[in-house]
């Protein structure tokens, strides 16, 4: 037998735990499963009643996504040449034709300029702050990082009013530029905060033995200090990406066409009567996807990345 | 010890010496924070400024070249003595309280069962943690359908568990229950935010203090109020004070699950905000309504921190 802690839990006690967080897991994670079952439903099935679990899988939900259809017709109908394509044949069957590409393409890929991009901008001035705040004096040190933080305080309408009009006199509503400043200025807090931990963590011996090697301190912090930082900086640049990605009251609010984002458009996929429910699930399930995979792979950091570095395991 | 280059460096004039160094220290730490800094204050801290002057004034944004007049804080008073904006402000109060009562409840529970270290509990937390990270705009798109009277899945679990007909209630619609229905959506996905800091907060413990508790022969019960409850509670305010400043702004999720409806049942206060300001376009009296829900989060906020010290302290 082996000696084990009085503290350690009974093997009983773990057994009801377990089988009670599998339980809640189960739960939580059905509207997920749902969301990406129903992109593979036809319409009349994402519909029926009782719901469907079981089901001809279809892709019409990603195909009227990816397009937009017209009905045509019935004698137009019958003289068209035979489909070309398997998406031809599945928007043929149900008794329409292809009109040309949906927006949903653009707005997907609005959404990954202009997440990179501020990404991009928020981990470059956060890293250099950090490193500022976190190496030298600054004067008002605390009180500029309080400072930091507290932007984050604000409602977004309440900044999106005059960043509305200021946007509409220098010409930068509905562009990629202008959301990709805006988002930065919001995630450049939460970098400065969460590198500020990270190079805290980098003794300073580092730098300093290179400092007498004769670098100069710029040479120092981007031959040690960087690639150090390395991991920390990767973390937070998927967090900063998250919030741009799934951002939507300023998307909403700012643009309407050319630097529109894919939440505000993904509700507004229409189908014939209502919502194009498959094809929404179908938009949801590729928007959500990647943040899924980016969650497992950022586990580690989690939360030092949602509490602003406040608790590091 | 002396820094040698520091020596080298004093004892050279002064054009040479930014040669062997570089840029002194405090140019480079002003260089590296002002372009934040500087961002800062053009994308946050100007707009606020300008808020607070359109706040004085009748101006609205759709009519460029109207007169804009300084009407004093009559925008203030108006909104101050208004009962709608005191209803949603109920409604905020409400929303907050219900979602923040079980996320912690679920959310600590939670983490006191992974705490268990069961097999398996780091792949189940992972997967517990993927509703937060989600696009809430998309995840309130996607709840409407759940909550659809007819054929969502939610209404048919009700049916299946209790024998309600599933066409006999709706979720979203008249009935009173919409209120409810965004606190369930909001508890779903933050949930797992309070488990995670809950679990940091539990696993800070160390195990000797238990070790100790034992030998004193405390039962499990007192363990639990006298040693697990009071350590996990900084982690627990501090979970709470997050999740009270976002859902005090809460605007993209409930926005697409009701829109704040039926009627003005879900009305919070930042979509009430967003139809004066963006719909009614009064962007005057929307500034004004801004500059109130500001002062109220960040003296909240200020209070809450000062007891949260309080309580890391004991």
């Amino acid at each position: 037998m082996t000696a084990y802690s009085i503290t350690e839990p009974t093997p009983r006690s773990k057994l009801i735990a377990g089988l009670l967080v599998v339980l809640y897991t189960i739960v939580t994670l059905l509207p997920l499963v749902w969301i990406i079952s129903t992109g593979f439903k036809s319409g009349p099935d994402s519909i029926s009643y009782p719901p469907k679990v079981l089901f001809e899988p279809s892709l019409e939900g990603y195909v009227n996504l990816f397009t937009t259809r017209t009905r045509v017709a019935a004698e137009e109908f019958q003289n068209l040449p035979p489909a070309e394509t398997w998406y031809d044949e599945i928007v043929r069957d149900s008794g329409m034709v292809i009109a040309g590409p949906s927006r949903f393409g653009e707005r997907f890929l609005n959404s990954v300029i202009i997440g990179f991009g501020s990404t991009f901008l928020s981990i470059f001035l956060g890293t250099l702050a950090a490193y500022a705040f976190s190496r030298f004096k600054v004067p008002l040190k605390d009180d500029l990082l309080f400072f930091i933080l507290s932007t984050r305080m604000m409602p977004p309408i309440a900044v999106a009013i005059p960043i509305y009009l200021m946007y509409r006199e220098l010409g930068l509503s509905d562009t990629h530029l202008g959301m990709i400043l805006l988002y930065t200025a919001v995630n450049i807090s939460l970098a400065v905060w969460l590198l500020k931990g990270f190079i805290d963590e980098i003794p300073r011996e580092y730098e300093e033995a290179a400092l007498i090697d004769g670098y100069t301190r710029f040479q120092a912090f981007r031959k040690v200090v960087l690639p150090q930082a390395a991991t920390g900086i990767a973390s937070t640049a998927i967090f900063c990406l998250i919030f741009a990605w799934n951002e939507y009251a300023f998307a909403v609010l700012l643009t309407s066409g050319t630097a529109q984002t894919a939440p505000p458009f993904i509700p507004t996929i229409i189908g014939v009567g209502g919502q194009d429910w498959p094809a929404v699930a179908a938009g949801a399930t590729i928007f959500l996807l990647p943040v899924m995979i980016f969650t497992i792979l950022l586990r580690k950091h989690l939360l030092r990345g949602i509490t602003f570095g406040a608790v590091r395991k | 010890m002396p820094d040698p280059v520091a020596v080298i460096a004093s004892a050279t004039p002064d054009p040479i010496a930014r040669k062997v160094r570089g840029l002194s220290d405090r140019a480079i730490a002003w260089l590296f924070v002002a372009p934040t800094i500087f961002l800062l204050l053009a994308i946050n801290i100007f707009p606020l400024i300008w808020t607070v002057r359109l706040s004085f004034t009748n101006y609205r944004a759709n009519r460029p070249n109207e007169e804009v007049e300084w009407v004093g804080l009559r925008n203030y008073i108006r909104i101050l003595t208004d009962d709608g904006i005191w209803a949603n402000m109920q409604t905020t109060a409400h929303f907050l309280f219900w979602t923040l009562f079980f996320q912690v409840l679920l959310g600590f529970t939670l983490a006191w069962l992974i705490n268990r270290k069961f097999k398996g509990n780091d792949l189940l937390t992972t997967l517990i943690v993927l509703p937060m990270m989600l696009s809430p705009a998309v995840v309130g798109n996607f709840w409407t359908f759940l909550y659809q009277p007819q054929i969502g899945l939610v209404n048919y679990m009700v049916e299946l568990l209790t024998g309600t007909p599933a066409s006999s209630f709706s979720m979203l619609g008249a009935g009173g229950y919409a209120k409810w229905s965004i606190i369930i959506v909001d508890t779903w996905m933050w949930t797992p935010f309070v488990m995670l800091i809950c679990l940091a907060g539990l696993r800070s413990i160390p195990d000797y203090i238990y070790e100790a508790a034992e030998i004193d022969r405390a039962s499990k019960w007192r363990q639990f109020w006298t040693i697990t409850i009071p350590m996990v509670l900084p982690f627990l305010m501090l979970a709470v004070l997050f999740r009270g400043i976002e859902n005090f702004k809460m605007f993209d999720m409930v926005v697409l699950l009701t829109g704040g409806g039926p009627g003005n049942e879900t009305l919070l206060a930042s979509i009430d905000l967003k139809r004066e300001a963006f719909e009614k376009w009064r962007t005057g009296y929307s500034s004004a309504y801004a500059i109130i829900l500001f002062v109220t989060v960040f003296g909240l906020a200020s209070i809450y921190v000062k007891a949260l010290n309080k309580v890391k302290e004991r």
